[in-house]
């Protein structure tokens, strides 16, 4: 798994507003359908991306089938895509980098790609590979502590409390 | 950022200040259950879309900071605490397990845990093969098909061995099986088992972690290294039909194994930790350093004084030289061999009954790692249900003392040994 510097990571989710997400999907039980809700109620616009869900919604929001069809801006491309596909999806994303001022390409967990990552840090993209935003979101508010799962952070102010059933925002 | 020491993730690590008041202190939820916002907000939470609390059953904030605590202390990826140590290792291996499949246990385990192992899970058709914790090569030979973990403690109660942790994860992961290590009696201040191999760490919390005997805990760690897809572990690899077939491994990557145990084991199983036991086990974890290097030193000085005593026939404590394990405590825990170990009284059984009788500050009690310094005859307790052979194999034969050492001064707990040895 490759390594980011905390501060890196919290500086993307920080800065980022809009993010479209590649491979969204409108089956409840699908991680790219929940990374999508829980970002939504963090209060980013998400643009799903989708050729086979293209002119429907997903929790409300319009789908579109290709990047070049997304309207700006657009801050950050989030892969939900197998490994292989990660090279194309960036293609369309350079392509589209500058009508739509993305700086951030973001590759899911399990998602790994050298020569999507090339491309994307060539073109002076930052790049993420191997991670969920909803986990790096969790990790840094401190929510996921509340599934136990060790952050390795240290926490010595008070969180915001932030949307639903007490949910925390600090980043 | 960079990686604090393991005294200040004792004391930190899990902690936020309370986020509704500013509460430094971790507050004791002492609530079963938690408020939805709405309709959509409870059905996110119910398919464990969102981060949040439900029910005290299945999560609670001040267990949570116990959890993420332990984790951090382990360096392990994610956590979940439970109601005893037994909860735990029945939560550890009912995510792992299905009838009919085995385990390769150390048949040098506590006793609890061999009854347990052998007679409670046998109403599962879950199965063990025992082994040698002192020889890796005996769980090689144990291991089957059917078998989906190899279970060790780091270091054995009451037999005092320190178990080759490194070589018994290579002969699990050559066989594509988690090794499982109770590491109860080092904790993780002596020995962190993730640093060997081992992919899955449990605890009963009620002893060191804790620390002060007044509360019942039980913890599973979960290393996040292990790969679950091998489709030998179906409850992580296949859809879950009690989460609209949710794949546990693909949604929650290296932490799908803490979240299974979490909302499929404690969910449907029940043992929950109370709030309250948390706070206090919590409150434990902050000294455990400072605590777990006193009980050391008090049980290496007395461990000496008790070899040269004339009533005493031996003494089997893994930081005396002569001692089989002295290497492995040298290579796994430089920093002391725990403060659980047995001596052997001259005149066996009888003598054994006396000493314990004849205590005045150590307590005669069935539990270890308190602060106060504790003592058992296990043939006539916590090892009474094993048969002779069964105790001698798992170092509690009749003439078997067993001390758990504590914080006292050490000076006033070798008097009391020197006067109750000296009555009999």
């Amino acid at each position: 798994m490759p390594h980011y510097p905390d501060d890196f990571i919290k500086d993307i989710l920080n800065s980022t507003k809009t993010i479209a997400m590649v491979g969204a999907s409108g089956n409840e039980m699908r991680p790219s359908y929940f990374a999508m809700k829980y970002l939504l109620d963090k209060g980013f616009k998400i643009v799903p991306v989708n050729p086979s869900l293209a002119g429907k919604e997903i929790l409300g929001q319009p789908v579109y089938a290709s990047l070049k069809d997304v309207p700006a801006p657009v801050d950050m491309v989030d892969i939900f895509r197998a490994s292989e596909a990660a090279p194309g999806i960036v293609t369309e994303a350079l392509a589209e980098k500058d009508r739509l001022g993305i700086k951030t390409i973001w590759m899911q967990l399990g998602v790994v790609s050298e020569e999507a990552a090339v491309m994307a840090r060539e073109a002076g993209l930052q790049v993420v590979m191997d991670r969920c935003p909803k986990i790096e979101y969790g990790r840094h508010s401190g929510e996921i502590g509340w599934m136990g799962v060790n952050r390795k952070l240290i926490d010595n102010r008070k969180p915001l409390l932030f949307g639903k059933g007490g949910s925390l925002k600090r980043l | 950022m960079s990686e604090y020491g393991f005294n200040t993730l004792a004391v930190h690590a899990g902690a936020q200040p309370d986020p509704a008041t500013g509460a430094r202190a971790t507050p004791i939820y002492q609530t079963t259950a938690f408020v939805f916002e709405d309709a959509d907000h409870a059905a996110s939470l119910f398919n464990l879309q969102v981060f949040g609390n439900i029910y005290s059953r299945i999560m609670n904030p001040t267990n949570a900071v116990l959890e993420e605590r332990v984790a951090a202390l382990e360096g392990g990826r994610a956590a979940l605490a439970v109601a005893s140590g037994h909860a735990a290792q029945l939560i550890a291996l009912h995510t792992l397990m299905n009838p009919g499949d085995q385990i390769v246990a150390a048949r040098q385990l506590y006793g609890g845990s061999i009854n347990q192992f052998s007679q409670g899970f046998a109403k599962f058709d879950w199965h063990v093969a025992w082994a040698d914790a002192r020889d890796p090569e005996t769980f090689k030979k144990a291991i089957t098909p059917k078998t989906k973990a190899i279970f060790i403690e780091s270091i054995a109660n009451p037999g005092g061995i320190i178990t080759d942790i490194k070589a018994i994860a290579q002969i699990a992961h050559a066989a594509g099986v988690p090794l499982i290590v109770d590491n109860t009696l080092a904790s993780p201040y002596l020995i962190r088992p993730f640093e060997w191999g081992a992919d899955i760490v449990v605890h009963s919390g009620t002893k060191f972690l804790g620390g002060h005997g007044n509360s019942m805990c039980g913890i599973i760690v979960d290393g996040g290294k292990f790969d679950w897809g091998s489709g030998k572990y179906p409850t992580l690899s296949e859809p879950c039909p009690s989460y609209h077939g949710m794949k546990l491994w693909e949604t929650f990557g290296d932490m799908a194994y803490a979240i299974a145990c979490r909302v499929l084991g404690l969910r449907d199983l029940g043992p929950a930790l109370s709030p309250m036991n948390a706070f206090l086990v919590l409150t434990g974890t902050e000294t455990l350093p400072l605590r777990v290097q006193k009980h050391c030193d008090n049980a290496l000085e007395i461990a000496r004084w008790l070899q040269k005593h004339p009533k005493v026939a031996w003494v089997n404590y893994a930081g005396l030289e002569d001692n089989p394990c002295y290497n492995l405590h040298k290579t796994y825990c430089p920093k002391g061999a725990g403060s659980v170990f047995t001596f052997g009284v001259r005149g066996g059984y009888d003598t054994g009954m006396a000493l314990v009788n004849g205590v005045k500050l150590i307590s005669h009690l069935a539990n270890v790692g308190d602060t106060r310094s504790l003592i058992i005859h296990p043939a006539s307790t916590t090892h009474r249900q094993l048969d002779e052979e069964q105790r001698r194999a798992a170092g509690a034969g009749s003439d078997v003392v067993r001390l758990s050492i504590g914080i006292e001064d050490a000076a006033d707990i070798i008097a009391d040994l020197d006067q109750a040895l000296a009555g009999d």
